[in-house]
């Protein structure tokens, strides 16, 4: 009799345990994001003072022209940086997966831990050993490419407006290739050898097998990979800054939120800082995230659940 | 059938040792040339260095021009704080959550929960502002305080579904012993976790050690800077120096290789369960 209300009231304990990553979480993390969204609705003036303005930083962003044009190529760029992740990245990581979980691989975990190992660097080393690279003056680039015969496509990939900004996200997709490669690894090791056996039993091959077995039942972590791969790429900075600097060149075409918000937060050689349209950006970018996630949630993952069972 | 298969495997194991090369030779490549002199870059990048080519001389600019030593101290100052608190206090709210049932559990464990999709990133006008009220600016304090709020959402996920995995006999018996909450989990709980500690440390190390952003806006300067800054600021003042900016880029590879040797198998094992679902 007792026991049961006894659980039911809010006990010290429970108190005690969960206070210092409420306070902590709360006031760092949550209070921070509600407060930015708060300022977006204000305008500072010269003294420092700030006016509620309600929509009118979100106006501006839309549509004058000067922030327009650059919120949209920021948008846009972001877009295809994200396509070609879930393109390249989540194809060559499925890819890898599907050859790591073959039975009786030998040296499986030695492969799966060397081709994870670039993930762990830092974003701006992997920027920055890439820049070497690519570049002209070393010319290991092209003498690679000379060597298997293509020399004659080399070009300062990273430094032309065409294809700066796909350079820069095959480096991104170098690096983080490790990740969809290791949770579409665990999901296809987790599918029964049972339901394998029993389709190759019925006569289908290998390719019947991965297509009208496999790949149903590893659709909800491809929908898991996805929407952290639209995270990630929505919230990316670091690598553009390393190699491109807060401008994002060569005129803006690799610019991309990230570098858009940073310049808009703290001001770059052409313009000055300002709080307050930088809260205004960021709040811009949750609701592009927020809008990825509840797609995912609502329209994604419940169909993924209803095809699985 | 095994002579069928034979081919196929041969295959495989060419197209793994393909992506392995590319996945690691862009790293091997900075890792040699950093010892050879300016001319054998150029001359031949592809060698390893050897008794002529051989050289320092990148690493002694580099000490001599940047305080390396310092922005790998900071930054290590700054990870393990971090790390140490948010495996702490992450482990007590996930054990508050997962063994307690009390009014608001639910809220509280989905409160917890948009951390992990929402970028705190983006809260990053508000953060200034706040650090800058505290008089936290330039300050390693400011980085754990946002490292510690960042980190818990996911430890707290990866260490409830640990706890949840506990027999229940082994807490209750320590209760009818009239052993406190406190004790039941800082001497039962806390052990048998540690699995679970290894791998949430690894996945929050890793995003810590290699941030950019927030040592960029909370602490740019003053002696205050991380390594990743550190060597983001060297190498945009001497990217012509190659000798100085390949030594650099070793050293920041350096210590992440080390721990990625001792702990690849917990990030591994993390992955592979799925512990980021």
């Amino acid at each position: 009799m007792e026991s049961a209300p006894a659980r039911l009231r809010f006990p010290l304990h429970i108190a005690v345990f969960l206070a210092p990553a409420l306070i902590v979480y709360s006031l760092f993390s949550i209070y921070p994001i509600v407060d930015t969204i708060r300022l977006s609705f204000y305008v500072g003036d010269q003294e420092g003072a700030r006016h509620f303005a309600g929509l009118a930083n979100f106006r501006t962003l839309l549509t004058d022209p000067a922030w327009s044009a650059q919120f949209w190529n920021a948008l846009r760029n972001n877009l295809i940086f994200f396509a070609i992740h879930m393109v390249v990245q989540n194809g060559i990581g499925l890819g890898l997966a599907m050859l790591l979980s073959l039975p009786h691989l030998a040296g499986g975990s030695i492969y799966r831990t060397l081709i994870f190992l670039p993930t762990m660097l830092s974003v701006v080393i992997v920027g920055f050993i890439w820049q070497l690279i690519l570049n002209p003056l070393w010319g290991i680039a092209p003498s690679l490419l000379k060597a298997v015969g293509l020399g004659s496509y080399f070009g300062p990939w990273l430094g032309q407006e065409a294809t700066a900004l796909i350079a820069i996200s095959l480096i991104s997709v170098w690096q983080f290739v490790g990740i969809p490669m290791m949770l579409i690894y665990a999901a296809l090791i987790n599918i029964p050898d049972d339901l394998l056996d029993a389709a190759t039993v019925d006569g289908a091959g290998p390719f019947s097998v991965f297509w009208f077995v496999r790949l149903p039942l590893i659709l909800p972590t491809l929908g898991v990979v996805s929407i952290l791969t639209f995270v990630a790429n929505f919230n990316a900075f670091d690598l553009i800054y390393a190699v491109k600097g807060a401008l994002a060149g060569p005129n803006f075409s690799t610019d991309i939120l990230g570098t858009f918000f940073y310049r808009t937060f703290f001001g770059y050689q052409l313009q000055v800082g300002s709080p307050t349209m930088g809260a205004t950006v960021a709040t811009a970018m949750l609701v592009v995230i927020l809008i990825g996630v509840l797609i995912y949630l609502f329209g994604v993952q419940r169909r993924l659940q209803r095809h699985a069972f | 059938m095994n002579r069928a298969i034979r081919p196929a495997r041969v295959l495989v194991h060419l197209a793994l040792i393909l992506y392995t090369v590319l996945a690691l030779g862009p790293i091997l490549l900075i890792l040699i040339n950093a010892f050879k002199t300016r001319r054998a870059i150029f001359a031949d990048p592809l060698g390893f260095p050897d008794a002529r080519t051989f050289t320092t001389i990148g690493f002694d600019q580099v000490f001599a021009k940047s305080d390396f030593g310092l922005y790998f101290l900071n930054s290590l100052a700054v990870t393990v704080v971090s790390l140490a608190l948010i495996v702490l206090i992450g482990a007590m709210a996930a054990w508050a959550l997962t063994e307690y049932r009390f009014r608001g559990n639910t809220i509280i464990s989905l409160y917890f929960a948009i951390g992990i999709m929402v970028p705190i990133r983006l809260g990053s006008v508000s953060i200034l502002r706040m650090m800058v009220e505290l008089n936290l600016v330039n300050t390693l304090t400011a980085l754990v305080l946002v490292y510690v709020a960042q980190g818990l959402p996911l430890a707290i996920l990866i260490l409830g579904e640990f706890i949840q995995q506990i027999p229940k006999d082994l807490r209750d018996a320590a209760r009818c012993d009239g052993v406190s909450e406190y004790r039941i989990f800082a001497s039962v709980i806390l052990p048998l976790i540690r699995p679970a500690i290894a791998t949430v440390a690894v996945f929050t190390m890793v995003p810590i050690w290699n941030d950019l952003w927030f040592p960029l806006i909370l602490s740019p300067g003053d002696g205050k800077q991380t390594i990743t800054l550190g060597v983001q600021q060297f190498i945009g003042q001497y990217v012509t120096d190659w000798n100085a900016v390949l030594a650099s880029l070793t050293l920041a590879i350096a210590p992440v290789l080390v721990l990625y040797v001792f702990f690849s198998r917990y990030l591994v094992r993390g992955l592979t369960a799925g512990a980021v679902k």
